[in-house]
């Protein structure tokens, strides 16, 4: 099995435009993900008894192969790009949630107490005090989300969809390896990259783990 | 929308349906088989390396990539190039899966590994204990709650991988998926995405409650 060098070459503008659509999915799946789950995780803080039903909820649509995700969603939305960012959010939903909850307990209760004791109202203490502290436990699950959330894009080339996934369903169908070994080291780049990227963005989003250095 | 739910209804409940070789009864057989003997061989090769690393405590570099090289792997990719190396044989369904199962067993063994309080294996070997006895006396018992959830997450993985096995050309539950789509027909497409959904839900399930069962002793003396 060896690279046919002179189709990557042939095809660098598709390679591109798939590489894209590949990250533009995750990372929509990723934003809505964190959109669902920031408050569903203040609430699962809060409210104890909720804490187990909505963790146990995440875990099980998590057991749900993806391929029957994209699948299921079909009557829904159909062969677009909706089915995938949907099913790809329901994935991240898991690891965000836990994340950001396991965040927010790890915030020390005296500094919690203090924001009180300072006339600071609940919700100003939770975005200006709780969330700052509980960000380098939520931006692990980000990272984590985004990176299966890459590899997961492929599935979604059973739906028409799929960015580089393309690549294989390409690659089996003409029984032609050079495809299926560009898209998987692609994919592979492509989560090295965005992993080092939001690593990047949470040094800038935490000053103060700098100063203390 | 209802009358899907019908038809779907009664595809999953005919006799019909659950008969003969391509019959849903003998796609989910191959299925179980796939993924239980993948996952049996991964936690042969997983097991003792994420022991030996969580004891020596050499390779740790290793049990962390090799976790996030786990997830950043598209399943897709792996199984369609195994596949046209090696042609029609069972070799790509077990190699991709197992390769899949591999990385999350070896980094939950070695976390659970970690996760053990040093006092306790310095106390092992302060009674005179051997590194093999404080291995598989000590370490491996109060390690095995992690080490049971990795081979669950593991477990899951390969089921729902193995739906994608049939896309070249092999049997399991994913059969339906690929055929329906082929096809057209949504109702075999949506039975097929449900029973692999549901096959995921009771082996994770069915092995909490053997985890719960196995533990029962050590929860108790918690309390």
């Amino acid at each position: 099995m060896s690279v046919d060098w002179s189709w990557i070459g042939d095809h660098t503008d598709d390679l591109t435009s798939l590489t894209f659509s590949h990250l533009q999915a995750a990372m929509t799946a990723v934003f809505f993900g964190l959109l669902i789950s920031l408050p569903l995780a203040v609430v699962a803080h809060r409210v104890r008894p909720l804490r187990g039903f909505l963790l146990g909820l995440s875990n099980v649509l998590f057991t749900i192969p993806s391929i029957a995700i994209f699948v299921l969603l079909l009557p829904i939305s159909g062969l677009t790009r909706t089915t995938t960012v949907i099913g790809l959010t329901v994935y991240t939903l898991v690891v965000l949630l836990r994340n950001t909850v396991e965040g927010l307990d790890s915030v020390p209760a005296k500094t919690k107490e203090a924001a009180k004791a300072m006339g600071t109202r609940p919700l100003r203490t939770l975005l200006t005090v709780e969330l700052p502290l509980a960000l380098p436990v939520i931006m692990a699950g980000v990272r984590i989300a985004t990176v299966m959330s890459i590899s997961l894009v492929s599935v979604a080339t059973y739906i028409g969809d799929g960015g580089l996934g393309q690549l294989f369903t390409d690659g089996f169908q003409r029984d032609f390896p050079t495809p299926v070994i560009v898209g998987v080291v692609l994919t592979l780049l492509l989560a090295v990259v965005a992993d080092a990227a939001l690593v990047g963005l949470q040094y800038v989003l935490t000053p103060w783990k700098r100063r203390r250095a | 929308m209802y009358e899907l739910f019908k038809n779907l209804a009664k595809w999953l409940t005919s006799g019909s349906q659950w008969a003969g070789t391509d019959g849903i009864a003998h796609r989910l057989a191959e299925h179980l088989q796939y993924s239980l003997l993948a996952t049996l061989i991964a936690a042969v090769i997983g097991l003792p390396l994420g022991l030996l690393i969580g004891h020596t405590g050499k390779g740790a570099f290793l049990a962390i990539n090799l976790a996030s090289f786990g997830r950043a792997l598209p399943t897709v990719g792996l199984v369609v190039l195994v596949f046209l190396a090696s042609g029609l044989s069972m070799w790509p369904v077990y190699i991709a899966l197992v390769a899949l199962a591999v990385p999350s067993i070896v980094t939950n063994t070695y976390a659970g590994m970690t996760a053990v309080d040093p006092d306790v294996k310095d106390a092992a070997r302060g009674q005179g204990m051997r590194g093999h006895q404080v291995l598989f006396q000590v370490e491996l018992p109060l390690a095995l709650p992690l080490i049971m959830t990795g081979l669950r997450l593991a477990l899951i993985q390969v089921v729902s991988t193995a739906t994608v096995a049939a896309y070249v050309s092999f049997g399991g539950l994913g059969r339906f998926v690929f055929d329906g789509l082929a096809q057209r027909d949504l109702v075999q497409v949506l039975g097929g995405a449900v029973l692999v959904a549901v096959v995921a839900i009771v082996l994770d399930l069915g092995l909490s409650a053997l985890q719960r069962f196995l533990f029962r002793h050590r929860t108790a003396a918690l309390r």
